[in-house]
């Protein structure tokens, strides 16, 4: 989820906010999926990718398209609106209360050595893996993506060589989303979630991004390791409720000493 | 233009002679968010540092006031002034952090916001002051204890709040402080090569209104009587009092109140409407579209748009 | 009486870029010193390290006496040194009026004197009719004036001007000449990073030449104009020995 975000800050140097929110609405949509058509998360969540590029794509072109430009300010507002919308309709349509998708891997557990293995968060982190790795392959090696890269790099330079900087931007907020739909859709067995969720969410991909660095991909996900080593980290040593503020802290620090986190390029 | 608005507080003394409870209850939301946004404007709207993590002055301020006033039988006159320099402690903290650092933007944002974050998951393990359950002041109905029998009093006082509150933007704006904060916002390196000490006027800008916002925190207390950490530091209460400003006009003196005149209503009526069965969020939706349509439309807020209009319309 | 500005070994890397080696200058009061080079020779970065927005990471800097080591822009502005951008960077909602009325607040913190002050200012570098203008709205050659006229706003003793007359065309360019002129006859020292050499060679009592970070020639105009190492900076060295033109 985080290698979403940074994709979107990369090319566009806009920071979503309602990041976390949209990842809430692939948890649903997998919910709805799994349990309205009996389709497993593991498998729909190409399903709900999918439909997250497409919004991803609506909302780029509709709305960040026009503040591109625009100050730093108004771009956090903008999103703060989406997140505000996403949020509120979700809780609408499907009401306050906490959901989990049931999968049928869901009991299964193995013992691998000394340690004790869930399958489905074996399954999850391969998935992501695989995900990753095949985003990294299409920014690499296929035309679209060297594309969108080069636009992170020098958006003007990509304009005067006949680029569509528009429909580059719109692909990359598509593509981000879409990580994020699949990202919820994959954790939506494991995670208890709610349209209360988006925040916290948000919040998480942010920590996890500014730590890996904004605009890096291998950071985000090393990133994304190191932030939920931390976060187990606290909750064995500090109380559950608090693991959160471990998070919260570090994110203060690294944004202190070290914005750019291990990998990143700076900011704008 | 001043004749208008002199008509207008005229009016607003008046009102609660004639208006049943309800209706002066939806004003004195308008008039506290009106200050609370009023406050936030120091910083968010003339210097243009904007802090989603405002609740977290609202609480300290709340729960100060509030355990003094339990504990130690101290009256929340006096509690709102801690309540307020506890506020600018935390508010110097976070200011000092984010501007030594340089932090600018979209960092400076998330820092206030994790800095609101931690505070309310302090005050939410914290049982000293009621942990997740809350804490709770007992209603006395004593005025010395900053509780009144009758919701008019209220009124007035948030009507107050929000006159002084405002008053105080009108003076800063007047003067080289207005001034320095608003070429601030526009240009931060043009300023210091003109000889602004920019650090200084932001962390003065941070500090006041910290301060008025930790104030605004004791209103909350005695007016609501429980504080929960989710409430009163949480994500929610930041954006009730930045939208304001912000759909009103950031950095003007009229934009708080104006945003707080369209808001409160808005977020009154959809409650009625929707509140029952499963809308409960409705008002948030309508928050987030209109937060859309003021970016995309009207970036400077509804009041420069009006003053435009009646400017073409007095030709 | 000790030179205005004294400028003494100042150097500036930046990772493995040497920007600025071992630069020493003085500038005596009422003087303009023009500052010339290839782009790139670290002329910018020499002023952002006599303004403070940088840190020299050996050498030393007196302005006035003062040493100027660790402090920040807005100090030494405060001490009489002020700076204008190479890329402008005007208030772009603010009027004319209140863009140079900032520069102004520093020496006359009364809103009302700081007004009359910035009107003055607007009027001597010829941007009256513009007053109330907003500064986003202003022609480059606008523009330019307005930069000046903020900076000259602070009450400056010595004035460093970032290659003010780029993108001029040549009346725009002559008139801004005219106004650098009466500005330092008006008693303000001038410290100017050009590219435009007639404009160079007609305002500067004395030129600095760097290359790749380093001094390589100072003297008065005509002699500078001439000088091998000169000419082999901006063209190479096959035209050292080349005819005059």
């Amino acid at each position: 989820m985080a290698v979403g975000l940074t994709l979107i800050f990369g090319v566009m140097r806009v920071v979503n906010f309602a990041h976390g929110d949209m990842m809430v609405w692939g948890m649903y949509l997998a919910w709805i999926l799994s349990t309205r058509a009996g389709i497993d998360p593991y498998v729909g969540f190409i399903a709900c990718a999918a439909a997250l590029f497409v919004m991803g794509w609506v909302t780029q072109r509709l709305l960040v398209d026009r503040i591109v430009d625009a100050p730093h300010e108004m771009q956090i507002l903008l999103m703060l609106g989406v997140a505000l919308v996403l949020e509120n309709v979700a809780l609408v349509a499907f009401g306050p209360d906490p959901q989990r998708v049931r999968s049928p891997l869901r009991a299964a557990t193995f013992w691998l050595g000394p340690v004790f293995v869930d399958v489905t968060r074996l399954v999850t982190f391969a998935l992501a893996l695989a995900l990753t790795l095949a985003l990294y392959l299409f920014l690499t090696r296929t035309d679209l993506g060297r594309t969108m890269r080069a636009a992170a790099d020098n958006a003007y330079g990509a304009l005067v060589i006949g680029t569509d900087v528009r429909r580059v931007y719109a692909a990359a907020f598509g593509i981000g989303a879409a990580c994020v739909g699949a990202a919820g859709a994959l954790v939506s067995p494991i995670l208890p979630f709610q349209p209360a969720g988006g925040l916290s969410l948000s919040v998480a991909s942010f920590n996890i991004v500014i730590i890996g660095g904004m605009g890096s991909l291998p950071g985000a996900f090393l990133g994304g390791l190191l932030v939920s080593v931390a976060e187990s980290l606290g909750a064995v040593f500090l109380s559950p409720s608090m693991k959160e503020l471990v998070s919260f802290s570090l994110l203060i620090v690294i944004l202190l000493f070290r914005p750019a986190g291990l990998f990143g390029k700076t900011a704008a | 233009m001043k004749w208008l608005a002199a008509a207008a507080l005229v009016v607003l003394l008046l009102l609660p002679a004639v208006l049943n409870s309800y209706v002066v209850t939806v004003f004195i939301f308008i008039f506290f968010y009106a200050f609370l946004g009023q406050a936030w404007n120091i910083v968010g709207g003339y210097a243009g540092q904007l802090s989603a993590g405002h609740a977290a002055f609202v609480g300290i301020g709340a729960y100060t006031s509030a355990v003094l006033s339990v504990q130690a039988g101290l009256t929340p006159w006096i509690g709102m002034l801690v309540g307020g320099l506890l506020s600018a402690v935390l508010g110097t903290v976070v200011g000092y952090l984010g501007f030594r650092f340089g932090l600018r933007g979209f960092y400076f944002v998330l820092l206030t916001v994790a800095f609101g974050e931690v505070c309310r998951i302090v005050a939410l393990n914290t049982d000293a002051v009621g942990g997740a359950l809350g804490y709770y002041i007992t209603f006395t109905g004593n005025p010395w204890q900053f509780q009144f029998q009758d919701n008019r009093v209220y009124y007035y006082v948030a009507l107050g709040l929000m006159l002084i509150a405002t008053g105080i933007v009108a003076a800063i704006e007047r003067r080289r402080f207005g001034a320095y904060l608003i070429a601030i916002r526009e240009d931060e390196t043009a300023c210091e090569a003109l000889g602004v000490n920019t650090f200084r006027y932001k962390m003065l800008a941070m500090i006041v209104s910290s301060f008025l916002t930790g104030v605004g925190g004791t209103f909350y207390a005695f007016y609501l009587f429980s504080l929960q950490p989710g409430a009163v530091f949480g994500i929610p209460l930041s954006v009730e009092i930045i939208i304001r400003p912000i759909v009103g006009g950031a950095g003007t003196v009229m934009g708080p109140i104006l945003g707080s005149f369209i808001l409160s209503p808005l977020a009154e009526v959809s409650r009625i409407y929707f509140g029952q069965g499963g809308w409960a969020g409705a008002h948030l939706i309508a928050y987030g579209l209109l937060l859309i349509a003021v970016v995309l439309f009207l970036p400077q807020g509804a009041y420069p748009a009006l003053r435009r209009l009646w400017a073409r319309a007095a030709r | 009486m000790p030179p205005l500005l004294q400028v003494a070994g100042i150097s500036k890397r930046f990772g493995g870029l040497v920007a600025v080696r071992d630069l020493s200058l003085e500038m005596a009061r009422g003087e303009v010193l023009g500052l010339i080079g290839p782009n790139g020779a670290g002329k910018t970065t020499a002023f952002n390290l006599l303004s403070g927005f940088l840190t020299p990471d050996r050498g030393e800097v007196r302005f006035d006496g003062h040493p100027l080591a660790g402090l920040k822009p807005h100090t030494i502005c405060g001490l009489g040194l002020a700076r204008t951008f190479q890329i402008v960077r005007p208030f772009p909602h603010l009027s004319v009026l209140d863009n140079v009325r900032v520069g102004a607040l520093g020496r006359r913190p009364q809103m009302a004197e700081a007004r009359e002050k910035a009107r003055a200012v607007i009027d001597r570098v010829g941007l009256g009719a513009k007053t109330d203008h907003a500064a986003a709205g202003l022609t480059l050659a606008d523009r330019k004036r307005l930069e000046l006229a903020r900076a000259l706003a602070t009450e400056p003793t010595l004035l460093l001007l970032d290659e003010v007359m780029a993108g001029l065309n040549p009346t725009e360019t002559a008139a801004i000449v005219g106004l650098i002129q009466r500005i330092n006859e008006d008693g303000v020292s001038i410290l100017l990073i050009e590219h435009n050499m007639r404009a160079v060679m007609t305002l500067s009592h004395r030129i600095a030449v760097l290359n790749f970070g380093e001094k390589i020639v100072e003297g008065p105009p005509a002699a500078v104009a001439n000088h091998p190492r000169v000419i082999e900076a901006y063209l190479g060295e096959e035209y050292v020995h080349a005819p005059a033109c």
